[in-house]
């Protein structure tokens, strides 16, 4: 039957590197572990300009996490680069015959 | 508090909410492209935005003045597990939308899906799990959409307003705000609360970096304002138990863990949350936004910290029935602490932070019943023009009942139902973001998971009673089974939804129930932004491939 136009290898994923993609997926999980984790920032001390540990070590983590999740977004782009969709179709077609 | 008419906050606050108004009628050309009629335009924005736009639309959309208004109440009047979850849960929100969000702009974009229930509807080929997923996501806006005029009414009661014995004049400046709400929503769509989030959120970021500064050393500096917050949550209230938590005690972890993580899973299980995901442009808008939304998280967490600054500050929300209510402190606070002229500002950047979700949340409700109960059960194959007229017609009707919801009903009932929102939209997790990486998943088990989990999670919230008036939804959290520690309802009812539909699949699999047509296909779900999209045609051939 005619495949009109969709990809040979439809059901695929594009290829990825698995490695940096593990990577991404630890610097993911690492704030969610962290402030999940509430027994380990739970207290008082030590003080910050008068700000309790438990609340200037949750502000920290703003800055922490979106240094994360930045860090991941690059690592996520070079593991796994976008095939255009279009050119791909076409190519693979006649590739594949 | 101060009585009377505070005419000065009253003329600023009436300047910014009438140039927000007029952004958002002049908001319908801004960036258009084709016609307005269909609901990829009106509904969308043209799926247009780029990460700027999306940053801000965002921001206005998850950062709500009912939020603003209810996170400082709670610290000021529970304390930390109550107010203070919301810092770490908006921040691990953004690694978890990382993951998935993405996955689902891009099957959206390939087959042209608005809501989550369309993506449900095409990944599952089913109507009526389609269906359960819509009017999960509608019951839980509607009570939002309430809440934000909740926030609004808060800043007008503060102001002075609301407090005639007339019940017209009472609620009059509601009604003004509300027409005009429905206005701009009606003839611009998704793009007018776009734009007005620029001045939302440049408002509300100005007010609370003014207030962080300036009224801390007001009220005698962080140490004292710690130590004032920390005397009251340590006091014994009538029942002799402590007012709050200062700092949670091991027996809260598990709440403010759970609080966080399943308020975090479910936010963007909100419609709203997805429409604005879905206008963004392309398939990494929303990853790059992952990296830059917590600057409000930020913000978020200072204005937590505003509710102690108002103990400290000896703030005493009485509202105009004379009876003290938290959910005035912030304002009030800003009333009795800032020069006039300012306080209108603030209270300007809530009443127009009230605007942009209701705003994105009526839009959203009224595309999930225009593409999931009309077109699916109503009347099959409009065309879109006829998609965007039933849609922007909806949405009037959504804020108009939302209006009569918070006029006509008691206030804690908005409340009460925002809570059981929280809790049902996080049972169309399964059928959603397990759907966008498996279909292992048999439909009918997702279908049985997520009635178990909204039983669950109904009945749980209702027997949390509160001990001194008696009455129920008094919470949102409750022992978890097996766990035996307190916790967040809406987690619990999840993993008894997963735990359902885990086990539900295999016996109905051997049972030789039929699973339904998948019309989705694994690259679909990495398209990016100029990859070809599916046409109509091309979905019923696929159906024949298959």
């Amino acid at each position: 039957m005619k495949h009109l136009d969709r990809d040979i290898d439809a059901g695929a994923a594009p290829p990825a590197n698995k490695a940096l993609l593990t990577v991404a997926a630890v610097l993911l999980a690492a704030p969610v572990v962290a402030l999940l984790w509430v027994g380990s920032y739970a207290r008082v001390e030590p003080t910050l300009a008068g700000f309790p540990f438990f609340i200037w070590y949750q502000f920290v983590w703003v800055f922490l996490c979106a240094a994360c999740t930045g860090g991941a977004y690059r690592l996520v782009l070079i593991a796994r680069p976008h095939r255009p969709m279009s050119t791909r179709g076409e190519k693979r077609g006649e590739a594949g015959r | 508090m101060k009585t009377g008419v505070n005419y000065t906050a009253l003329a600023v606050l009436i300047v910014l909410f009438l140039l927000a108004t007029v952004m958002g009628f002049w908001a319908a050309n801004w960036r258009r492209k084709g016609k307005l009629e269909s609901l990829d335009e009106w509904g969308l924005g043209g799926r247009s935005f780029g990460t700027w736009v999306t940053w801000f639309l965002l921001g206005g959309d998850l950062y709500t003045a009912y939020t603003f208004v209810a996170v400082p109440a709670a610290m000021f009047a529970l304390g930390s597990v109550s107010g203070f979850f919301a810092l770490p849960y908006t921040i691990i929100l953004y690694p978890i939308i990382f993951v998935y969000m993405a996955r689902l702009w891009s099957v959206s974009y390939r087959h042209g899906y608005i809501t989550g229930a369309d993506f449900v509807r095409g990944r599952h080929g089913s109507r009526v799990l389609s269906l359960a997923i819509a009017v999960t996501g509608i019951l839980a806006t509607m009570p939002y959409i309430a809440l934000q005029l909740v926030g609004m009414q808060a800043v007008l009661e503060v102001v002075g307003l609301g407090g005639s014995a007339s019940v017209l004049a009472k609620d009059l400046p509601l009604f003004i705000a509300f027409a005009l709400l429905a206005g701009y929503t009606y003839s611009a769509g998704l793009r007018a609360p776009a734009f007005i989030a620029f001045i939302k959120d440049g408002l509300i970021y100005l007010v609370i970096i003014v207030a962080i500064i300036y009224l801390p050393s007001k009220v005698g500096g962080w140490a004292h304002i710690f130590a004032a917050a920390h005397a009251k949550m340590t006091s014994l209230n009538a029942a002799g138990k402590p007012v709050g938590a200062f700092i949670p005690p091991s027996q809260a972890y598990w709440a403010y863990a759970t609080l966080a993580l399943g308020s975090a899973l479910a936010l963007f299980m909100y419609p709203h949350s997805i429409t604005a995901t879905l206008s963004s442009r392309s398939r990494n808008t929303i990853r790059r936004n992952a990296t830059i939304l917590p600057a409000y998280s930020f913000v978020l967490g200072l204005l937590a910290l505003l509710g102690w600054v108002a103990i400290a500050a000896g703030t005493k929300p009485i509202g105009l029935d004379g009876l003290p209510n938290a959910e005035l402190v912030i304002p009030q606070l800003f009333e009795d602490s800032f020069p006039a002229w300012f306080a209108g500002v603030a209270f300007a950047a809530v009443a127009i932070g009230a605007l942009v979700p209701a705003a994105i949340m009526s839009i959203a409700a009224s595309n999930t019943f225009t593409r999931n109960v009309y077109r699916e059960w109503i009347r099959a194959d409009p065309t879109p023009a006829e998609e965007a007229y039933v849609s922007k017609i909806v949405a009037l009707l959504v804020a108009a009942s939302a209006l009569v919801f918070v006029l006509t009903l008691d206030k804690q009932n908005a409340i009460n139902f925002q809570l059981l929102g929280g809790i049902w939209i996080l049972q169309t997790f399964p059928a959603i973001v397990f759907g966008l990486y498996t279909r292992w998943f048999h439909r009918w088990g997702l279908l049985a998971g997520w009635a178990g989990g909204m039983l669950y999670g109904t009945i749980a919230a209702y027997n949390v009673i509160n001990p001194a008036t008696g009455h129920h939804f008094a919470g949102s959290i409750s022992l978890i089974p097996v766990i035996g520690q307190m916790g967040y309802i809406a987690l619990t009812a999840f993993a008894i939804n997963a735990l359902v539909a885990a086990v539900a699949t295999p016996i109905l699999d051997a049972a030789g129930a039929p699973r339904g047509h998948d019309e989705t296909s694994t690259e679909d779900y990495f398209a990016d932004e100029g990859d070809p999209r599916v046409e109509k045609p091309l979905g019923a051939i696929a159906a024949v491939r298959h």
